[in-house]
């Protein structure tokens, strides 16, 4: 089984030159390698400031990273062909955050559909592209006759986020990059979306990177989860149990803090404030130290490594020193890998087309 | 049952577009009752932020407020001279304003703006007084005192939204409206300023109005709850009941199409869109999405009525 998209210990930093000390950095020794065949789903959840934004754009290629490497196909992206990086751009396919920034509000949304089909010529005639994204369309639950010909200012949000999904199926992508694809969306018409998206990776069996700030529908669709923190992977596994037991201190916040739509479970109360503070922590050791209720010395001294708690789970946290650790770019040796379609949920075909106006 | 803090009678409000009137709040109609918090949810376009800041007067042209009453110490807000709606505004009502980056004044310091608010409302501000006030007022919102002396770029979201709270609470009012006072903030902090609302709120035994899209935001603040959809109230009822036994087949999909962290694969999305509010569908405005939805509900416009104790539906199926 081949590695598609990978990233081998990404790091990127923004800004400052070698006096300046202003310099940030978005992205930590990241890795993370997408086989392919295997329709799974992995989310990558963090706040803002978390680097979800940089990791979409260094694993599109469209930042380089400042150390490491990001390469599709075994070939690095940086140093790719002219030929490699054009089927790299067809088989790499993202779905951005702004259903209103991606559209040129000139050109009636055929455009987005009609473009990509003549620039890697996927139809042979006009009527072979007219059905191919008429298709497409119908496959995110749109009707063909209510979408093409409107310009985009005539569509709602979540249609013309459908749109780009579509968009991005048209494709026939190997890899699918959501960078925060239902934060816009209302949400009566994410289940849909993300339903959609679901739906994609069990037909056409291939891997999505779905971003989000979101846990809630992380959960929902994906099968693994990463947990971000200020850039630095945090806890790492099967979404299961990320989600369910949270082992990270930061990750138990994270959730702690979801208002849940349900009455049965409430908010825990006053939270987040640092009981037991470490200042000056963060700065060489583990980045949440100064935060975090549970810190301890050795947690200033240097960024603690990936415990394997779990068959399926990896903790960046020295609670958990007792367990075995895995280097960093075999982290997804620890995800898991069945699929699983889920009746009744956003899996089936979600909602009947809508209609645009009734 | 507490008593009623605020009344709100059949309020309407219309909007002037080029493309026709639009009625973005019809006939809405609810009590706030003492110490109460109460939520008003609802999509894009349902209406809940223009119903919030007419309580306040504070709809701007091409809106303008068409009909009804807002009953707040026993007079009607709504039929006030603007001088004194001008005095009642901060001191009796407050406003939580949606996106506090943009409600600051980014040239003055935090001091300078409770300063503004406070001389508006006639209160002595010297010097001293108003290190005093703000020494009482910042610790309250958890921010510390030399937030004072800061400009608003120089804090976070979460503090300058707890500065805004800071300047709603000046004055000590009856009720503070809060319009989606957390919507672009990460849930960590998110938290912390709720919480900071709740403390306020007990504090000041004031009522508080939450207006926002955020379900769980609800589930997890509120006492009771009241769901807009195109334009309407269309149901208002204790928050547990609202998650447990939702009336309107409206609250019911909403609610089913909310992500849980508990079980996988239970949500679902509502077929179809929200209609225009130009161009509403005759009868219940909801009808062409419901799969529940019989002849009458095409014809006629269901009124707000109490389907079960204290739980309020307009819906001619419950």
């Amino acid at each position: 089984m081949a590695t598609l998209l990978e990233a081998r210990q990404v790091t990127k930093s923004f800004g400052g030159g070698l006096l300046d000390r202003r310099h940030t950095v978005a992205l930590r020794q990241f890795s993370l390698a997408l086989a392919e065949d295997r329709p799974s789903i992995t989310a990558v959840v963090g706040e803002s400031g978390s680097g979800k934004t940089t990791l979409a754009r260094l694993l599109l290629g469209l930042l380089t990273p400042t150390d490491g490497q990001v390469s599709y196909r075994g070939r690095d992206l940086v140093t790719m062909s002219r030929r490699q990086r054009r089927i790299f751009r067809r088989e790499v396919q993202a779905v951005f955050q702004d259903p209103y920034e991606v559209y040129n509000p000139f050109y009636r949304v055929d455009h987005v559909l009609s473009v990509p089909v003549a620039k890697f010529s996927l139809a042979a005639s006009r009527a072979a592209a007219r059905s191919l994204i008429e298709d497409a369309l119908r496959a995110v639950g749109l009707r063909p006759e209510e979408t093409l010909g409107r310009f985009p200012h005539q569509l709602s949000g979540g249609q013309r986020q459908r749109v780009m999904v579509a968009r991005a199926l048209l494709l026939r992508p190997r890899v699918i990059l959501a960078d925060e694809p239902v934060s816009m969306v209302d949400a009566s018409l994410r289940a849909t979306i993300l339903g959609a998206l679901r739906q994609m990776t069990l037909d056409l069996q291939i891997p999505v990177v779905y971003i989000t700030h979101d846990l809630a529908t992380a959960y929902q669709i994906a099968e693994n989860i990463v947990v971000l923190y200020r850039g630095a992977v945090v806890e790492t596994g099967d979404v299961e149990l990320v989600v369910k037991d949270p082992r990270h201190p930061y990750t138990q916040l994270l959730i702690g803090s979801i208002p849940l739509p349900g009455v049965e479970r409430t908010w825990a109360a006053d939270g987040g404030a640092p009981a037991n503070p470490l200042p000056g922590a963060g700065a060489t050791g583990c980045l949440f130290a100064d935060r975090c209720p549970s810190a301890m010395p050795a947690c200033r001294v240097s960024p603690p490594p990936l415990f394997q708690t779990d068959r399926h789970r990896l903790v960046a946290c020295l609670l958990y020193r007792e367990a075995p650790t895995l280097p960093a770019h075999e982290m997804a040796t620890a995800f898991v890998h069945a699929v699983t379609p889920r009746g009744g949920g956003p899996g089936t075909p979600a909602a009947p087309p809508a209609p645009a106006a009734p | 049952m507490r008593p009623d803090v605020l009344r709100v009678r059949g309020l309407s409000v219309r909007y002037h577009t080029p493309g026709g009137a639009v009625r973005a709040a019809d006939g809405i109609t609810f009590s706030l009752r003492a110490d109460e918090r109460l939520g008003i949810a609802g999509e894009s376009g349902s209406g809940k932020s223009t119903m919030a800041l007419s309580l306040l007067r504070l709809i701007k042209p091409p809106g303008h407020i068409e009909a009804g009453e807002v009953w707040l110490d026993g007079r009607d807000l709504m039929t006030l001279p603007e001088d004194e709606m001008r005095r009642l505004r901060l001191a009796r009502i407050a406003l939580v304003p949606q996106g506090s980056m943009n409600s600051l004044n980014p040239v003055l310091r935090i001091r300078g703006q409770v300063a503004d608010a406070l001389r508006d409302h006639g209160v002595p501000t010297t010097r001293r007084q108003l290190d005093e006030r703000l020494g009482d007022l910042l610790p309250r919102v958890g921010l510390d005192r030399e937030v004072a002396d800061m400009f608003p770029h120089q804090l976070s979201g979460g503090m300058k939204q707890r500065a805004c709270i800071a300047i709603a609470m000046s004055l000590s009012p009856r009720v503070i409206v809060a319009d989606e006072p957390t919507s672009a903030l990460d849930v960590v902090v998110q938290k912390q300023v709720m919480d900071t609302l709740a403390r306020v709120q007990a504090d000041l035994g004031a009522s508080v109005i939450l207006v926002g899209h955020d379900m769980g935001l609800m589930a997890q603040f509120v006492d009771r709850l009241g769901v807009m959809y195109a334009g309407k109230l269309v149901e208002i009822s204790p928050v547990r009941d609202v998650f447990t036994a939702p009336l309107h087949p409206y609250t019911r999909m909403l609610i089913a199409s909310l992500p849980s962290l508990e079980r996988k694969g239970v949500f679902q999305g509502i077929p179809g869109l929200p209609p225009p509010l130009r161009d509403l569908p005759g009868g219940c405005a909801f009808h062409p999405r419901c799969p529940l939805a019989v002849d009458r509900c095409r014809r006629e416009t269901p009124v707000l009525r109490e389907a079960r104790s204290d739980a309020w539906a307009a819906c001619h199926l419950v």
